[in-house]
């Protein structure tokens, strides 16, 4: 079920062995494949977990678009819009142990939510009040990384210190297919591979690094690189909650029995820009984009709740309630966040006193008190 | 801790307090104390384990403290010091070591991006414990890379301490302190003064603080600001000018972030005068912000502007200039008639 060799160049034969491991469990019309190797992973998924893993994806949803609205409204600076990868990223959120350590980059605010983050806290970098905002220890899980692919080797070295406490948990960092090309992204496999650290690499391939299409990072699928590197991988459909549950749990039972570094690429889309900043209308058609809407995970799900006979309307009203308090609590904590003090942007330079830093405090300080009652 | 107390002692015991040790072999004793103290504290890097490191720094410790806890590393610095921040994540305490001062490069977005900023970025929830050792400087007749001096581009960012040290017990002392802080530390280790040998004590009575310069012989005249290599040959001159009648009070500034103003001040503002020497280019170094801040601090003290003995703004060059690119003692003596107002090889230059 896992990918350890290279492929074959020939593309006829790469794309053959590319359907071959393509992992998906439930179609985008909602219909169940049996699949041997993936199913014991799920089997203990019931019905109410499925709309347990339902409730996540339309909230998370519903605060991102929140969001999006926030920053229209000039509420936020900048938001990193997951319109498309909830799947991906409840998917795996929800396979983890509490001791699992998550290195995310800046668009993983669905595995924020799973993990408990706050609301606020989920939009107080991009209001411009802090460069990072929860606490990591509480929550297993590291402030975002801005810079491409820096945290994937955070991850391995954050596994090494796991194998050397004796520990049996792991950790996962998450990143997108830009990252790929990033030498840390590259080096963190290597280092991964060489001290068989308990690490599993969570590729969301959302197809655009901005508006670098996937192709201008991987002419092979991104999953068939990591086998070079001595790490198993796996092609997982993103977009199928169920098969990113699978795949994200065989990765994590590989790490915390011993089994070393696994690599998961996730095949989805992001539906939206890259940030509210983005224009994706200049690079990429409306033909792939309504491709891709046919292919929706929230909408997948619902289908296959449907044909269960799971998809009632009272979950489906439940959960929209939820998702409206959850938005107006999240529209409210970050309205009213106290913006910080002025003196504060001196503040967690180092641990230990600085003497040049705190002349600069005082002088500044000093300068902004000139201003008192004067305007 | 009590097996760490135990072998500290141990160690203590079985040498004499004090020996005569070089530079590198005090580094090395230093690293074994660390390892000792502290359980967490993990050494990782190319080449440190079986070879001991291409300077031997490393000597004997993988086999003393096993492979996990000195660890060789794949070649990529952004590598290790990017692991070294998840190690620092889970509770550790890494000790890095970069080859040589310009291989450092390929980890600079790691360091400044990630160790430098973590505790900022996590509103001091995060803390980088993190030592990056750093054999600089020139003077061996090397290859190109490998004589570099980039602590500049360190002491630039925020978040980092950075530090050199000149003598065998400051390479002890500092090289504890530096892995027993709470925040990450720039080791530079000035790579030609690795076999200059000096009085080690182990168990030192009193030790300066890593922030502090310290004023290395005391003077009237000029006050000249060295650090890493450069003490020995500021020491050097400090003799020659005596035999002038030239009193030089020298101080070796030890951190090169913070700079301890304090102690640089209080020698101007007897002498008046003021020379910073450093191997590293000109523009934007260590001796510009010295120069600068003193000028700011006591500008009415000052009798004669101050003077930079310096690299060039030049890449380094190849090994058969480098005499010409170091500061030795008769540039700094070149530097004293200056900043006196005697001729010098810039009189002319002043008009």
């Amino acid at each position: 079920m896992l990918r350890t060799t290279v492929s074959n160049p020939d593309a006829a034969e790469a794309d053959l062995l590319g359907q071959e491991d393509y992992v998906q469990l439930v179609t985008p019309e909602g219909e169940r494949h049996a699949n041997p190797t993936f199913d014991p992973w799920v089997a203990d998924v019931t019905d109410e977990q499925l709309a347990g893993l339902y409730e996540d994806m339309v909230v998370v949803r519903r605060i991102d678009v929140e969001a999006t609205a926030l920053q229209r409204q000039g509420q936020l600076a900048l938001w990193p819009p997951l319109l498309g990868q909830e799947a991906a990223q409840i998917g795996s959120a929800r396979a983890l142990r509490d001791d699992d350590f998550i290195m995310p980059s800046y668009r993983e605010n669905g595995v924020a939510y799973c993990r408990g983050v706050a609301l606020d806290d989920l939009v107080r970098v991009w209001r411009g009040y802090a460069h990072g905002s929860w606490d990591p220890q509480e929550h297993r899980m590291a402030i975002p990384a801005v810079i491409i692919g820096a945290q994937t080797l955070h991850a391995v070295g954050y596994a090494v210190g796991i194998m050397k406490d004796g520990a049996d948990s792991a950790a996962i960092t998450y990143f997108g297919d830009g990252a790929t090309s990033q030498g840390d992204t590259n080096e963190a496999m290597i280092f991964a591979a060489t001290y068989h650290a308990p690490v599993v690499f969570f590729c969301q391939n959302n197809h655009w690094a901005i508006s670098e299409p996937v192709e201008l990072q991987s002419k092979q699928h991104i999953s068939e690189r990591a086998p070079g590197f001595g790490i198993p991988s796996m092609r997982v459909d993103g977009n199928d909650v169920l098969a990113v549950m699978a795949a994200t749990r065989v990765a994590l039972d590989r790490a915390h029995t011993g089994g070393g570094p696994t690599y998961i690429e996730a095949v989805t889309y992001r539906m939206g820009p890259h940030t509210t900043s983005d224009d994706p209308t200049r690079y990429r058609s409306a033909e792939e984009l309504a491709e891709w809407k046919a292919k929706d995970p929230i909408a997948r799900l619902e289908k296959y709740l449907e044909s269960r006979g799971a998809m009632t309307e009272e979950l489906r009203a439940r959960v929209n309630a939820k998702a409206d308090s959850v938005a107006a609590e999240f529209r409210a904590g970050c309205i009213d966040m106290p913006k910080p003090e002025p003196m504060s942007l001196f503040d967690n330079v180092q641990v230990e006193t600085n003497p040049v830093l705190e002349r600069q405090r005082a002088q500044y300080a000093a300068y902004l008190a000139a201003f008192e009652g004067g305007e | 801790m009590a097996t760490a107390t135990e072998t500290a002692t141990d160690t203590a015991t079985t040498q004499a307090a004090t020996t005569q040790l070089t530079l590198a072999k005090s580094i090395t004793a230093g690293l074994k104390r660390a390892l000792q103290d502290d359980e967490k504290v993990v050494l990782l890097g190319e080449d440190i384990g079986k070879l001991g490191g291409v300077f031997r720094v490393t000597d004997g410790l993988q086999a003393e403290f096993g492979t996990d806890r000195v660890m060789d590393t794949p070649l990529a610095e952004a590598g290790i010091i990017g692991m070294a921040v998840g190690l620092a994540m889970r509770g550790y305490r890494p000790v890095a070591e970069i080859q040589f001062d310009g291989f450092i490069y390929p980890g600079f977005d790691q360091i400044v991006a990630q160790v430098a900023k973590l505790h900022y970025r996590s509103r001091g929830l995060v803390r980088m414990p993190i030592t990056i050792r750093v054999p600089f400087g020139g003077g061996i007749g090397s290859v190109e890379h490998h004589s570099e001096s980039p602590e500049a581009y360190f002491a630039h960012t925020a978040g980092l301490r950075v530090v050199s040290c000149s003598n065998p017990q400051d390479a002890y002392d500092m090289l504890r302190q530096a892995i027993a802080s709470d925040d990450p530390v720039m080791f530079f280790e000035p790579k030609r003064r690795y076999w200059s040998k000096g009085d080690l004590d182990l168990e030192p009575a009193e030790v300066l603080p890593l922030g502090k310069a310290r004023v290395v012989s005391s003077g009237s005249d000029v006050t000249l600001v060295a650090y890493g290599p450069l003490v020995a040959t500021a020491k050097d001159a400090v003799l020659a000018a005596a035999d002038n009648g030239v009193s030089i009070e020298l101080i070796d500034l030890r951190s090169l972030s913070p700079i301890d103003f304090e102690t640089v001040e209080a020698s101007v503002r007897k002498t008046g005068r003021l020379i910073v020497t450093h191997e590293a280019a000109q523009s934007g170094g260590i001796g510009a912000e010295v120069a600068a801040s003193i000028t700011e601090r006591c500008f009415n003290w000052l009798e004669a502007a101050p003077a930079r003995v310096t690299g060039f703004d030049t890449p380094y060059p190849p090994a058969a200039l480098e005499e010409h690119f170091l500061p030795d003692l008769d540039r700094l003596m070149d530097a004293v008639d200056r900043v006196l107002g005697r001729a010098n090889s810039q009189s002319d230059w002043e008009n």
